[in-house]
């Protein structure tokens, strides 16, 4: 069993948790992932590493509770242990020797996992511009995190509540077109999302690392349900990944494989909220 | 007088139209009365071919005869002593080219039923230990004294639980670290519930808890923890039992369609996560009206089994070669076409074809026919011309094999491997590139048997203790 230690409502249906996981924090870095299974029955879910702490023994999730798992996962408390935690999955952000500055680009909850990249470029002495994007100002979160690890914060939003109105990608050509020299473009958000910047730095030849997170089952490359085809080539995002080279990722592919459950999704979301339902009017 | 009747005693079965709706076990088991009149069956061979069959060499003429006296717990003691997984080899081991192949009874006639047998004993004694009979007391209690030697056993599958069990025997203080949340390895991933319940697998495991082995889950080594990380631990000896989890595709366009699995996707879904409960468990399985499985192994016959029983209505398996070459067990296959399972032989899948959806649709093949003997001395199919044709399929589960899962190996440059990923070792000791590495099990060998995996970890444990015992430290 693993304890919640603190939790943290940072945005609409967007928390935080710190989790006491000694194992997983001594050996996590940028870019990795965990698994966690919430209760019996329950399925494994990935969440990348938002943080973590090798001294006090904790790393921190942060998730959008979208189906049953992050709402049942939403439902904890302090105090309260999550049955399953596994990690650190997946290969660690591997950056160029050299580089000196970086466009970390976090769309909606991919803020989460731009985070931590933000910190290890900045500990690596890399000048960043972090380029967040959310749908409206209520929504955004980690601004203050973002700025206190010392990178240059741009945000844009889609109805233009708070920073430039419109997408990331936005911000990041103009920032371009002002004369900012990248090195590499960090892009971990929706696919959507880092396809657009992928295409758009691939014009302007940035290398750009996206960070994939498709369905998995037990993230140590034995199922193959996470395969993401990146220059023509089958991988497996769990072990050669979750991070890719963003101009080689088939980003179609990828989309239409991440809708597999859908369907199910809906039903199981839909029996928990009866069952929630159910127990409120009790 | 032995019963000199040709035939083994028939085990009940659930009928097969019943079982292909629901996941409990296919073959129920010997009575009290079935398995004392199979005993009978038994010569007591004083050369005993059949041990010489038995990769952990257990006494079968010995626990045969206590059963025929009625002493099922002590026949239960008797296995034991070598098979720490008795209840598991009963069901999933392939007597037939083991110790049954060798009872003499076999050369006129039937064997004796020896996994039938076995499996009755340790049935047997889990429920007389449900009952409330001292699991110890049944159980062979020759745990020496206590070693303090930490040893580390990682991959709680057939090999590292031996291994394991083994150790623990010889007084060993043992430690198993398991990847996945629960302990078990192919035996709860991959073997599906209605051939091996995975209460029973539990219960096996319970049994190792009892002599002291220590399990430890959401380990991925490799990851969470190094060979080092152990070591600073204070482990002085390890056995990688990791299995064969690499999961191989054909490389034939459309295998990356939605409705495509891996066989190991499709069971880990189905067995670990218990998919066939779904929407009562949380992880879901697609099933589509036709599902073709490509491959002609256990895993590809459970894969079929499995989604017969989720509800397709077509389940083919599509395999490139002959029944006659088929590398799945003889009882696999009939229990298979009980079901209903439709077997599309001489058939090679060409490509996956999908919708506009990017969902599988079909599988286009050509038929095959048997040409001149290849490598593997098996007769090399050879496709013919303007035979090819679309079998219907939204489900496809690719079943053509494993291979050991790199991710250990790639952490550690100074463990040697095979090209294709097998951890190299010493055949006789087991004994890796690593000083006081041992390895074992599928992990060496690529994808064999539960039974092999568990005579390589008996060896292995074996080679352990000597070793910790030159360095004085067994």
């Amino acid at each position: 069993m693993y304890r919640i230690l603190e939790k943290r409502v940072v945005g609409p249906n967007v928390t935080l948790m710190k989790i006491d996981a000694p194992y997983v924090a001594r050996k996590a870095e940028a870019g990795q992932f965990i698994i966690l299974r919430v209760n019996e029955g329950g399925e494994r879910i990935p969440l990348t590493v938002a943080d973590y702490d090798r001294e006090n023994g904790t790393v921190t999730i942060i998730f959008q509770e979208v189906g049953k798992t992050t709402k049942m996962l939403g439902g904890l408390n302090e105090g309260e242990s999550i049955l399953d935690f596994t990690g650190p999955l997946g290969k660690p952000t591997h950056y160029q020797e050299g580089i000196k500055k970086a466009a970390v680009i976090g769309g909606g909850l991919g803020t989460a996992i731009a985070y931590p990249q933000v910190k290890k470029l900045r500990s690596l002495g890399v000048e960043v511009d972090a380029i967040i994007g959310f749908r409206n100002s209520s929504l955004i979160f980690l601004k203050d995190e973002i700025r206190a690890a010392g990178a240059s914060l741009h945000i844009a939003t889609e109805d233009g509540s708070e920073g430039l109105k419109g997408f990331v990608t936005e911000v990041l050509k103009k920032l371009i077109d002002q004369g900012a020299k990248y090195d590499i473009a960090i892009a971990i958000g929706p696919l959507v999302m880092m396809k657009a910047v992928s295409e758009m730095t691939k014009k302007l030849g940035i290398d750009t690392i996206v960070s994939m997170n498709p369905i998995m089952v037990d993230g140590t490359g034995m199922c193959g349900g996470c395969r993401v085809t990146v220059g023509g080539q089958v991988k497996f995002a769990c072990v050669d990944g979750p991070d890719f080279d963003g101009h080689q990722v088939d980003f179609d592919e990828a989309i239409r494989r991440q809708g597999i459950y859908r369907t199910e999704e809906k039903l199981s979301t839909e029996k928990h909220e009866c069952k929630l339902g159910g127990l409120g009017n009790a | 007088m032995p019963d000199m009747k040709p035939e083994k005693t028939q085990t009940p079965e659930q009928d097969p139209v019943i079982r292909a709706t629901n996941f409990n076990e296919v073959a129920l088991g010997y009575t009290v009365e079935l398995a004392k009149a199979e005993a009978q069956r038994c010569l007591g061979c004083k050369h005993r071919p059949c041990v010489a069959g038995c990769p952990v060499n257990v006494a079968i003429p010995e626990f045969i005869r206590l059963i025929s006296e009625d002493r099922f717990l002590d026949a239960y003691s008797k296995i034991m002593e070598t098979n720490s997984l008795p209840a598991v080899c009963g069901r999933v081991c392939p007597q037939e080219t083991q110790c049954e192949q060798l009872c003499v009874r076999g050369i006129k006639g039937e064997p004796v039923a020896i996994g039938r047998l076995e499996r009755f004993v340790a049935d047997f004694a889990m429920k007389a230990k449900e009952s409330g009979v001292n699991a110890n007391a049944i159980a062979n209690g020759n745990a020496c004294a206590k070693v303090k030697t930490k040893v580390a056993v990682i991959g709680s599958g057939p090999a590292g639980l031996t291994c394991a069990g083994d150790l623990a025997a010889y007084g060993y203080d043992v430690t198993v670290f398991e990847a996945f949340h629960v302990p078990g390895g192919v035996l709860v991933y991959g073997i599906p519930e209605f051939r091996l319940p995975k209460d029973i697998v539990a219960a096996e495991i319970a049994q190792l808890k009892t002599h002291g082995v220590k399990i430890k889950t959401n380990m991925v080594i490799g990851r969470t923890l190094t060979l080092d990380d152990l070591k600073s631990e204070g482990f002085e000896a390890f056995f990688i039992g990791t299995g064969a989890g690499l999961p191989s595709f054909i490389g034939i366009p459309g295998e990356n369609l939605n409705g495509v699995y891996s066989a190991n996707e499709f069971l880990t879904r189905v067995n670990l996560m218990k998919a066939y409960k779904y929407p009562e468990t949380d992880t879901p399985v697609i099933i589509g009206s036709n599902t073709a499985v490509i491959g002609g192994g256990n895993v590809a016959m459970d894969a079929a089994r499995c989604a017969k029983r989720l509800g397709a209505e077509n389940v083919s398996i599509i395999y490139r070669r002959s029944e006659q070459e088929m590398p799945a067990r003889a009882e696999e296959v009939h229990h298979a076409k009980e079901e209903g399972i439709i077997f599309r032989l001489l058939t090679n899948p060409v490509k996956i074809t999908g919708n506009e959806k990017g969902w599988a649709e079909g599988l286009e093949c050509a038929r095959m026919e048997l040409g001149e003997p290849d490598a593997s001395g098996r007769r090399r199919p050879v496709p013919v011309r303007g035979s090819e044709h679309i079998v219907d399929a939204e489900v496809v589960v690719v079943a053509i094999g494993q291979s050991p899962n790199p991710l250990l190996a790639s952490s550690e440059p100074e463990l040697k491997t095979q090209s294709w990923g097998g951890i190299i070792v010493n055949e006789e000791t087991m004994e890796t590139s690593i000083e006081g590495v041992f390895a074992g099990g599928d992990a060496v060998t690529g994808a064999a048997t539960v039974i092999l995996a568990m005579g390589a970890g008996k060896t292995a444990a074996l080679s352990i203790d000597r070793y910790l015992k030159e360095h004085g430290r067994g």
